[in-house]
């Protein structure tokens, strides 16, 4: 792993100075993403090299966690610190592909800690070695079930009305209606703004940490299409009736009440209220 | 001689009273304003709300929307909430009507609220204006369920869930809320058709006739009594000084009522306002996470969500369900601790004299403190409500926040309440000239307004 | 001609106001008011902003004709009011006669009227104080409040609190989406949630909809009465939260077990979380009573049937229902 992409990962979010990082390192793997998705696209054919240097990988930054081969660790051993090696995570041996870079993509593995709660963040490795380690642990499993390939998503082709409909039916519950995120008991359900067309449809498949996964019987590939064109326009969603202020409803609304109109009426009343020549004393 | 006072004064002998109208007193002082917004407000509420009513169809008959908002093509909707699509998408200034009725909503109510608080503070609601102060109070309950009927009439999804928990809360409370609950709804939650109507009726006419009656007798209460005035020289007990109705007063008044106007209206143009085509239709079976209620109900989903999970049970038989803490009993006591507040000071101090003369909140420390006390309780609880944004935006964990804001509630209030007298206190001490307390007179002052 | 016809008028003018100063026979009008400050700038300044104002609202007029949106629509308006506002504050502080005035309040009892009330109303009530007058008039009011209340109870079903315990479900009624199509077990994957409602019955009742929930067998943890409820570990709750009735979407199912908390189904209005492989039980949050469950089976088409109604009373708590 390039030493940068460590520092910005490690960088602590809370701090200006991590955000920064984070927001940079986001903006470099968006880059990374974009031209490297260009030369080579995702799901294409993967050589022995690739899955040479993925075992390699796996071998150093998912081995202590998912097992040598993928049989994933049952118990939780004690707090791992730097160079130690015993975690807990589970088998990957029936993942698909598209589970795997959904992971790997948006930064939520690798754990430093089996038990934290995987955030979006800068990925820990670059396409290249994504799609490696995608190839890889596809191998794992092989004998299990055939490969298959990273899902491909058309925004373009679904209807946002459809989309609509799904997202607020199976969605709306966790990431908000317009898709701001959420609380869900004991975490959060992330804003969607910086999910890709790819991951959308990864996650919806995957349901990765604490979310449910929705089969092709449910949600079929037409309807994620939908989705995931739903998902993009809650990005920069119709705003008929000026700033948007968050569409997230009433709290900011009240904000604006108090924070605008209150205090420029007082305002006004305080020029009303003190006759001319006549100051306060 | 202008015709209009001859005719007025031949057929009803009217010029005395005229003069004395245009010669009524207004004492100079900011805060005294604060009720006029609220009263502009709902000038701009009344007229941006009959416009609204010539649009808007309140019918749960269902329809397949295919208006001009592309996203919601094809879905099945109530006529009411197609009707409030249709009102901002294919009616020209629509929008903005719309917009700026609920923006003024939201301003109303921010006004009576501070409105409230200078009457509390500077003891405004003693004799004889307490019959006053308990027809404002009786003005924001009204409004505040004005407002919540207001936006649960369009039946989009966020307007849907508040009133399944304005359902839970009037089934929780104890012996009659099953039957309160289905005598409201017409039937279980969601009702009869006729459920909407009897919404409609209510937001349209009857309240705010209400409204507009107590806001009647209020005014009619205050210009039998004058304003009060704050303690400055050639200010006493049984005068008032001030800038005379007519003109200066007048030209104010209406720059104030303008003023109101263009604020609510920049808001209705510049800042989104219940965007309910983003929300989408409401079904029984659908919710959103992050679902809120407008700002001045915030305090109630607040105390729904603080109070620890139980029902008051014998056995396996339920007494008292849990919403009714937060829903009912909680805003229940906050409105009758206000409504007894005159009562229960002119009780401590002894003091049933009539007062027209203002305290500054200093010169009553025990009252500042106790009305610091409570808005600091009511004001925890409100932003509670909004714990789960914050959670999302700021990473600070739900389940934390909740124990640190009940934490609060315990502590924050008596730290607030001691605070506040010292503070006062302290002002009173520090004074150069300092003014007479409550009886004017420095030997008769009791000892903890004495410090 | 008009000229010396304007000379002759400042001539008459002028000796009027001679005569006046000299104690004539007419005295000079006494204002009731201070006269107004003279501020030229001020006037000015208001005509300037009443201008600006006529502006901005044919402004709203154009902008309305032209269809130009909400925000041209809103602005111009404010504009309009707060230019109209500037200029009725000016005026009113530059303009016009600026004042202070003091009125006496006086006395607002009058002792001896009192007295005479009370008089008035005692004398003239003599023949109407009697007791069995004022028993009988109570009667007859408390009766006509009573008739004329009467019919508010028309408004809903009355001490019928069953309505509230009863649902459409009954054992082989199938389960449909929210298409209205049957829903096949096989085609639930573990870790997946969807909104189902009785086949047949309006989905808009609150009692109506499910969230029907896949967790692996070995995950459950029902109590022993509900083993056979959830057959291939399907479940079905009530959707409707039995805290404040919005409804419960909102179903989280831990990836790795060990790490994350067990699947729970939580309500998003108040955050109510319910235990939903053992039984509906409330973990955390303001719900008072568990979330009730409808029993599964699968019928021979393999489609997801209800074995029975719910466990308990669907939808919010009241005074009287039964815990569990």
């Amino acid at each position: 792993m390039p030493e940068y992409v460590r520092m910005l990962t490690s960088a602590s979010p809370r701090s200006f100075g991590g955000r920064v990082a984070v927001a940079l390192g986001l903006l470099l793997a968006a880059v990374l993403l974009v031209a490297g998705s260009s030369e080579a696209p995702a799901g294409a054919q993967v050589s022995a090299d690739d899955r040479e240097s993925g075992a390699a990988l796996y071998a150093s930054g998912c081995q202590s966690c998912h097992g040598v081969s993928g049989e994933g660790v049952s118990g939780v051993g004690p707090r791992i610190g730097s160079g130690a090696t015993q975690g807990a995570g589970p088998p990957l041996l029936d993942v698909t592909p598209g589970t795997v870079h959904f992971y790997l993509s948006t930064g939520y593995m690798p754990l430093d800690d089996p038990r934290d709660v995987p955030k979006r963040s800068a990925p820990a490795y670059d396409p290249e070695e994504i799609e490696a380690l995608v190839a890889y642990v596809a191998s794992l499993g092989a004998d299990r079930q055939p490969a298959e390939k990273l899902p491909t998503v058309d925004p373009e082709s679904g209807s946002l009305s459809e989309g609509q409909e799904i997202f607020t039916e199976s969605c709306a519950g966790c990431h908000q209606v317009v898709a701001e995120g959420g609380v869900i008991g004991e975490g959060v359900a992330p804003e969607l703004r910086a999910a890709t067309d790819q991951q959308i449809a990864e996650a919806v498949r995957a349901g990765p940490y604490l979310m449910p996964r929705f089969s092709e019987h449910q949600i079929d590939d037409d309807e994620l299409d939908s989705l995931v064109a739903y998902v993009n326009y809650t990005q920069d969603p119709r705003d008929e009736g000026g700033w948007g202020i968050g569409h997230i409803g009433p709290i900011p609304e009240g904000l604006a009440a108090w924070l605008v109109a209150a205090i420029a009426l007082v305002g006004v009343a305080r020029l009303i209220g003190r006759r001319t020549g006549k100051e306060d004393s | 001689m202008i015709p209009g006072v001859k005719g007025v004064d031949e057929r009803y002998g009217a010029a005395p009273f005229l003069t004395k109208t245009l010669r009524y007193v207004f004492p100079d002082h900011w805060s005294f304003l604060l009720g006029e917004i609220a009263l502009y407000s709902f000038v701009v509420l009344v007229g941006t709300g009959i416009y609204l009513t010539l649009f808007f169809e309140p019918s749960l008959a269902e329809t397949t929307y295919r208006g001009s908002y592309a996203p919601l093509h094809g879905f099945e909707m109530t006529e009411a909430y197609a009707s409030a699509l249709k009102l901002s998408f294919d009616v020209d200034a629509g929008l903005l009507m719309r917009q700026v009725h609920h923006w003024a909503a939201n301003v109303f109510v921010v006004a009576i609220v501070l409105h409230l608080l200078r009457i509390f503070f500077t003891g405004a609601f003693r004799k004889p204006r307490d019959i006053t102060y308990y027809v404002g109070l009786t003005l924001l309950m009204v409004a505040l369920l004005e407002g919540f009927i207001g936006y649960s009439l369009l039946d989009d999804l966020l307007s849907g869930m508040g009133l399944a928990i304005a359902y839970g809360v009037a089934e929780s409370v104890p012996v009659i809320g099953a039957n309160l609950a289905l005598l409201l709804w017409g039937g279980e939650y969601p009702g009869a058709d006729a459920f909407i109507s009897r919404l409609y009726i209510a937001h349209v006419l009857l309240l705010p006739v209400l409204i507009g009656t107590l806001i009647a007798i209020h005014l009619l209460l205050v210009s039998l009594t004058k304003h009060g005035q704050f303690r400055e020289r050639g200010k006493t007990e049984r005068n008032v000084t001030g800038t005379p109705m007519w003109p200066a007063y007048a030209l104010r008044s209406i720059g104030l009522g303008l003023a109101v106007a263009a604020a609510i209206f920049a808001l209705g143009g510049l800042i989104q306002i219940n965007p309910i085509w983003l929300w989408g239709p409401f079904e029984t079976g659908l919710s959103t996470n992050g679902a809120q209620p407008d700002w001045y109900m915030g305090w109630l989903i607040g105390a729904l969500r603080l109070v620890p999970g139980f029902d008051v049970t014998i056995g396996d038989y339920t007494l008292i369900p849990n919403p009714f803490w937060g829903g009912v009993l909680f805003p229940g006591l906050v409105f009758a601790f206000l409504y007894a507040y005159p009562w229960l000071e002119r009780r401590l101090r002894g003091d049933r004299d009539r007062h027209h003369l203002l305290d500054r909140p200093r010169d009553a420390p025990v009252r500042t403190a106790t009305g610091m006390a409570l808005l600091s309780l009511i004001a925890l609880v409100l932003f509670f409500g909004a714990a789960d944004r914050l959670y999302v935006q700021s990473g600070l964990p739900y389940d934390s926040q909740l124990w640190i804001f009940r934490g609060l509630l315990v502590v924050l209030p008596i730290a607030v309440f001691l605070l506040t007298r010292k503070v006062c206190l302290e002002l009173r001490a520090n004074e150069l000239r300092p003014v007479l307390g409550e009886t004017g007179d420095p030997s008769t002052r009791k000892p903890e307004e004495a410090g | 001609m008009s000229v010396l016809r304007a000379a002759w008028r400042w001539i008459v003018a002028f000796g009027a106001l001679l005569i006046g100063r000299s104690g004539g026979r007419r005295p000079a009008r006494v204002r009731t008011i201070p006269p107004p400050p003279e501020s030229p700038a001020g006037t000015r300044a208001v005509i300037a902003l009443l201008l600006l104002a006529a502006l901005a609202f044919a402004g709203f007029g154009a902008g309305y004709l032209l269809d130009l949106g909400n925000t041209f629509l809103g602005c111009s308006l404010a504009l309009g009011f707060g230019f109209a506002a500037a200029a009725a504050i000016t005026a009113g502080k530059l303009i016009v006669p600026q004042e202070e005035i003091e009125e006496e309040l006086g006395s607002h009892e009058h002792v001896d009227a009192r007295a005479e009330v009370t008089a008035m109303v005692r004398e003239g009530g003599e023949g109407m104080t009697r007791r069995g007058v004022i028993v009988a008039a109570g009667c007859a009011g408390c009766a006509a409040a009573a008739a004329l209340a009467l019919p508010a109870a028309s408004l809903g079903p009355l001490l019928d609190e069953n309505i509230l315990r009863r649902s459409p479900w009954r054992s082989g009624r199938r389960l449909v989406d929210s298409k209205g199509e049957p829903i096949a077990a096989d085609e639930i994957v573990v870790g997946t949630f969807l909104s189902a409602f009785p086949e047949g019955a309006d989905p808009e009742r609150l009692d109506s909809p499910v969230i029907v929930a896949r967790v692996r067998p070995e995950e459950l943890r029902l109590p022993p009465e509900r083993s056979g409820w959830a057959p291939e570990g399907l479940l079905a709750y009530s959707k409707i939260c039995t805290h404040a009735a919005c409804a419960i979407s909102l179903f989280d199912y831990p990836t790795f077990p060990p790490t994350q908390p067990a699947p729970r189904l939580v309500c998003p209005c108040h955050y109510s979380v319910f235990d939903a492989v053992g039984g509906g039980d409330v973990l955390a949050g303001p719900a008072g009573r568990p979330l009730p469950q409808l029993p599964l089976r699968i019928d021979a088409a393999g489609l997801l049937v209800a074995a029975g109604g719910y466990s308990g009373p669907p939808g919010p708590s009241w005074d009287g229902v039964r815990q569990s």
